[in-house]
């Protein structure tokens, strides 16, 4: 069944790349995603390349190192792993393979020159991040591919279609040997039906012009947009007709008061007029974000909406308050 | 609750003493905005301020007067002094356009501080020679930790040129507020060559007890390197490093001075943090870190708390509304009440985040900064966002 928030397209992609503004809980959205895919016997796996240990942050679990760990199971008997590349492994472990390069890598990465080599060329990190999470995506053992799907919490908005274009990277980098040929397989992969980029908002100006921004630009690197990621969205408690009264101030307050009553709430005038302050706060609020909702809308992409979770005993979202968002997505269509 | 001393944002900015404060935090938290308020603030209090943006979002940097990269502090009209133009934005409602002072507003060109900086230091030939290099253009556009050395290279100029009282500075955009005091030696570590020349020559240029050091991995890694590089980059990496050479004493012993100044007794951190996990946890780092490094911190900005005006417990809040909603009567009064308490649930979650971070770390001043209604991009947005800092009330 097609939803309007996850079309057959993105129900396809075995590549889930995951951005968004700082700050926009990207690695919360991230995670909830890899749950949800994950549900009813499926396996995932988590990736992080920014070496900022978030999945395991938000996990509560020791950092985690250079290789693929059981992280959560999912509802139904799924699975999620969860891996945090880095790069000047990802560097060592390629020169390994193909240079016989033993046991000197640990002291080559002492005396920072595998640092060094990763930062000489800004592309060549990028390409040996991706080249991870390529090989990862396409693994198959007997077969079948190890992974159903991989959700990558991929760099924020501002670097991640730079962080994307392989081919790019690839143009300083030398033109043949194994790591052009490596690189050559994964641009086929993030411009195929099988990679899609969701971009992760607050229904807040900025981000909003970042997501729109960033679509623009995937469009053009010839990427797939995929769906926009709605988070901390707040239930509206409001009608639409009381929001653009009180909105502009203009909040009945004796209504308020006589409701109160009703309900057996005899309050002092400056608790009403607390209450008052706060719904034109709210509503002033709730008119933003329809605004910033109409211009996401005017993009045409899929939408999914993860709710804000602030229930008693939760500091941000554990993991409980994940399980719940992953649920939400499901209910959405995210299969 | 009892706890440290509110912050007390007047007395930082009007103390003659204070030439720097600095706002730093992770990625989002507000901090070109609360510097852009500090800036006008002290400005309008008398002193001569400039405020060094990084990356500032377009409506807030046109407030500011800035409309593109011009990496030369400009005179903000409507903010400060008399003279400022007759310009019609605010003004007239700040009590003394006689105060003095002035506001002046900059956005960092990290290229262009980097070709500056290479100006300055080497012979126009040699200066020439090093900018047209693809090495240079690589490393002054876009190796992580540029923007950071720029921005304390120019914090350096802004402080040195004696013009201003007060050098209010935002930092870069980092993942991690840590990076603005690491990038700088990163990008220092980077340029003085030792591996560029190991790898570009390795039989010559290592020392006998480095090839023992790493033995023959070495050879076998820098062979795979320029394999995979390319020897046209090493090239250029090498040619840049020849020519660097000269200047780069100097390069180094700006970054170690602009390091010393942030230690110096006149300047002040202000850490600038949202009330969720992941930001107060950055800030707690650079708390930390601050005190390792005895850099002077003057306190943290909590931005975007939500604050309850109207004391009623969530639970009679909630109990009402579904009396009213049962009975299908007051909808406007059952609204009011579900998001008092949604509010309630809100305020009590930063303050448990709040709480947290004081448990460390007991004797940080902080203040609240409640979220504003509408996005501020204009100087009264400014200026109220300025008013609540020095309210200095209880932070949430």
């Amino acid at each position: 069944m097609t939803s309007p928030g996850w079309p057959d397209e993105l129900a396809r992609a075995r590549l889930h790349v995951v951005t968004g503004k700082g700050g926009t809980g990207k690695t919360t959205a991230a995670a909830a995603l890899a749950l949800a895919l994950a549900t009813g016997g499926r396996r995932t796996l988590l990736v992080e390349v920014e070496g900022r240990q978030g999945i395991a942050q938000l996990f509560d679990t020791a950092p985690l190192p250079y290789e693929e760990r059981r992280i959560a199971v999912a509802p139904d008997g799924g699975e999620v792993k969860a891996l945090a590349v880095d790069a000047e492994a990802a560097l060592l472990e390629y020169l390994a393979m193909f240079y016989n390069l033993g046991f000197a890598g640990r002291t080559l990465r002492r005396m920072g020159a595998v640092e060094f080599a990763t930062t000489l060329a800004p592309g060549l990190r990028d390409v040996l991040l991706t080249g991870k999470v390529k090989e990862a995506t396409g693994r198959t053992d007997g077969g079948r591919h190890v992974y159903d799907a991989v959700i990558l919490d991929a760099p924020p908005t501002g670097r991640v279609v730079k962080f994307l274009d392989v081919t790019r990277a690839m143009a300083d980098l030398a033109k043949v040997g194994p790591i052009h040929t490596q690189s050559d397989g994964v641009v086929r992969l993030l411009h195929s039906a099988d990679t899609t980029v969701h971009v992760v908002t607050l229904l807040e100006d900025l981000p909003v012009s970042e997501t729109l921004e960033t679509v623009a630009e995937l469009d053009a690197a010839d990427l797939r947009p995929g769906a926009v990621m709605v988070n901390r969205a707040r239930p509206a408690r409001l009608s639409s007709r009381s929001v653009t009264a009180a909105a502009g101030g203009r909040v009945d307050a004796s209504r308020v008061r006589d409701g109160l009553l009703a309900a057996g709430l005899e309050l002092a005038t400056d608790v009403v007029d607390g209450l008052v302050a706060e719904t034109v706060e709210h509503a002033v609020r709730v008119e933003a974000e329809q605004q910033a909702r109409s211009r996401l809308d005017d993009a045409g992409m899929p939408a999914l909406e993860l709710p804000e979770v602030t229930e008693v005993g939760s500091d941000g979202v554990d993991l409980g308050g994940l399980y719940e968002l992953a649920e939400q997505l499901r209910e959405q269509g995210v299969r | 609750m009892t706890g440290p001393p509110p912050l007390e944002v007047d007395a930082l900015l009007d103390d003659p003493d204070c030439r720097v404060v600095v706002c730093c935090g992770s990625g989002g938290v507000g901090k070109t905005t609360t510097a852009a308020a500090l800036g006008l603030r002290a400005a309008e209090r008398g002193r001569r301020v400039v405020v060094l943006t990084i990356d500032p979002a377009r409506r807030l940097a046109q407030s500011l007067g800035l409309r593109e990269l011009n990496n030369q502090p400009r005179r903000v009209a409507g903010a400060g002094g008399s003279d400022t133009g007759g310009s019609d934005v605010g003004g007239s409602d700040v009590g003394g356009s006689d105060v003095g002072g002035e506001l002046h507003a900059m956005m960092l060109d990290m290229q262009r501080t980097f070709d500056e900086m290479v100006r300055a230091h080497a012979s126009p030939e040699r200066a020439d020679q090093i900018i047209a290099n693809p090495f240079y253009q690589t490393i002054s556009s876009s190796f992580s930790g540029t923007q950071e050395y720029m921005a304390m290279e120019k914090l350096g100029q802004l402080v040195a040129a004696a013009e201003w009282d007060l050098v209010v500075v935002d930092t870069p955009p980092s993942r991690s507020a840590l990076d603005f005091l690491d990038a700088p030696q990163r990008l220092s570590s980077f340029l003085d060559g030792r591996m560029i020349r190991l790898l570009s020559a390795p039989a010559r240029a290592g020392s006998r007890s480095m090839r023992r050091l790493v033995g023959a991995g070495f050879g076998i890694f820098s062979r795979a390197v320029s394999a995979i590089l390319g020897a046209q980059l090493l090239a250029d990496a090498s040619a840049f490093v020849q020519a660097f050479d000269t200047m780069f004493g100097g390069f180094r012993e700006r970054a170690t001075a602009t390091y010393e100044l942030l230690r110096a007794p006149g300047t002040a951190f202000l850490v600038v943090a949202a009330p969720e996990t992941d930001a107060l946890r950055e800030a707690a780092y650079f708390v930390d870190r601050l005190a390792t490094e005895r850099m002077p911190l003057a306190g943290l900005v909590l931005n975007r708390t939500h604050p309850v005006h109207a004391q009623l417990p969530a639970a009679r809040a909630e109990t009402a509304a579904d009396r009213l909603e049962s009975e299908a009567s007051s909808p406007l009064a059952a609204a009011v009440l579900r998001l008092h308490a949604d509010r309630v649930a809100r305020a009590d979650r930063e303050r448990r985040l709040l709480g947290r971070f004081r448990k460390a770390h007991p004797t940080v001043p902080v203040v609240g900064l409640p979220t504003m209604a509408r996005d501020v991009h204009d100087l009264p947005g400014l200026r109220e966002i300025g008013d609540h800092l020095a309210r200095s009330e209880p932070a949430l």
